[in-house]
């Protein structure tokens, strides 16, 4: 027994640096995927996005997560990170390069930062940005329904929270789990998709034949489907105006994994 | 991105530049690594020194895509063919690109590659790179994708001096742009 306990100490000991180094272990909880109603068809017509089964971050990464990642990588750090990665405003609401201070509280997602510092950050947690269909996929979600986007209830609680004034002090992390198990998808920050610039929705959604072949080869711009689900068409357009270096005070972001 | 520092280890190392740190709003930070229809590898920053033209394609694209090269060509033409001007461009599709792809794709396009790379990179540091070029594009579940379509101007530095979305016939714009960065 006791020959058990020295070799759980030694490995405890093997295992401390790469402990440290990972922080405090981020929870990640698997989804199922399969086939999935996107507002943005597979094909830019009708046919539903297949998503493999892939792990989502339960909780969006918080200042104090990426202060960490900060101090671990200062070439992230604002006053070090190369303008094409991040506009002027990266990081801004922190009090110095590398301390929170009152503007920016640890258990409040992380604002402020560009496509590319989400991407880094994920990298450095042996993940990924999650794609826009695992995204809207997992935001699908309510408490006791994978797919509760039909429920007028559904769409309410996320539009009453898109029309809360943004000039509110974020909540902290840590809202009401999922029925995955996740939290915070609706109702606390915009979050960063992997493909971001995949959106391919021209400026009048109503052109869709045609017009802009040369723009867009191949399909032309996306039809957008379920035109009454405009909490979720809303959050396309938002993302699709993106570049990937802005950064606004209500955009963050939360990783994912291949399972 | 822990490349960024691996390229400027290499940059230190081995070339002309080694004094001057790229500039910070240099497309050469994302320091991806291409390989090239040679099957030979660099980082973007390989031509740091010389203007380039940059777009990105696929090899199995029928419509756009071949237009997107010719304007390519006919951009340098019109430029006056400047000795020093490098063309440069990246596949959307790395699983179906393979080096052997570009290779065919180069020879059937007449494409000459002492001034043409035809490259291709893993498909996370494709999108970071489309991230950073402006460049949209979805892969469709037939294979194909849908992409916008632009040719980006980089000085010598990496930084992006022109854009055009204008596909199919040169911009006299752009051009201008072109002999002005090349000294034309």
């Amino acid at each position: 027994m006791r020959r058990c306990l020295a070799l759980a100490i030694l490995g405890l000991l093997l295992a401390g640096p790469t402990v440290a180094a990972d922080h405090a272990r981020p929870d990640y909880r698997p989804l199922p995927g399969g086939r999935f109603a996107s507002v943005i068809p597979a094909d830019g017509k009708a046919a539903p996005a297949v998503l493999r089964p892939f792990r989502l971050r339960t909780e969006p990464v918080t200042n104090a997560e990426f202060l960490a990642f900060v101090q671990r990588h200062p070439e992230w750090r604002r006053d070090r990170v190369p303008s094409v990665f991040a506009d002027f405003r990266y990081l801004s609401h922190w009090a110095t390069p590398d301390k929170l201070g009152t503007g920016a509280l640890p258990h409040q997602p992380v604002t402020q930062v560009s496509w590319f510092a989400a991407q880094a950050y994920c990298e450095s947690e042996h993940a990924r940005l999650p794609t826009w269909y695992e995204w809207e996929y997992a935001a699908a979600a309510d408490a006791t329904r994978a797919d509760a986007r039909s429920d007028p209830a559904w769409r309410e609680r996320v539009l009453s929270w898109y029309s809360r004034p943004s000039s509110e002090a974020l909540p902290p992390v840590g809202g009401a789990p999922d029925v995955h198990g996740v939290r915070d998808l609706n109702g606390l920050v915009w979050e960063w998709v992997e493909d971001f610039n995949a959106m391919m929705t021209s400026a009048d959604s109503r052109e869709q034949d045609g017009a802009d072949k040369l723009k867009f080869c191949g399909a032309g711009a996306i039809t957008m489907e379920q035109k009454e689900n405009y909490a979720t068409l809303m959050r396309v357009a938002m993302l699709s105006s993106l570049k990937a270096t802005d950064t606004t005070a209500n955009l963050g972001f939360r990783c994912a994994r291949t399972d | 991105m822990k490349r960024l520092l691996l390229l400027f280890a290499l940059l230190l190392a081995g070339s002309a530049h080694a004094a001057s740190p790229l500039p910070t709003d240099s497309v050469y930070q994302l320091g991806v690594p291409l390989t090239d229809q040679g099957g030979h590898s660099a980082p973007l920053a390989a031509h740091r020194g010389a203007p380039q033209i940059v777009s990105m394609f696929y090899t199995s694209c029928t419509m756009v895509c071949p237009m997107i090269i010719d304007t390519m060509k006919a951009t340098r033409h019109a430029a006056g063919d400047p000795a020093q001007l490098h063309l440069l461009a990246v596949s959307f599709d790395p699983a179906r690109d393979s080096v052997d792809a570009l290779r065919r794709y180069a020879a059937a396009h007449k494409l000459d590659l002492r001034w043409w790379t035809l490259a291709r990179t893993s498909p996370q540091d494709t999108r970071s790179l489309a991230a950073l070029l402006g460049v949209q594009y979805r892969q469709l579940p037939d294979g194909e994708f849908n992409h916008s379509s632009a040719l980006l101007l980089l000085d010598g530095e990496g930084r992006i001096v022109a854009r055009t979305n204008v596909i199919g016939r040169i911009d006299p714009e752009f051009v201008t742009a072109v002999r002005k960065a090349t000294g034309g």
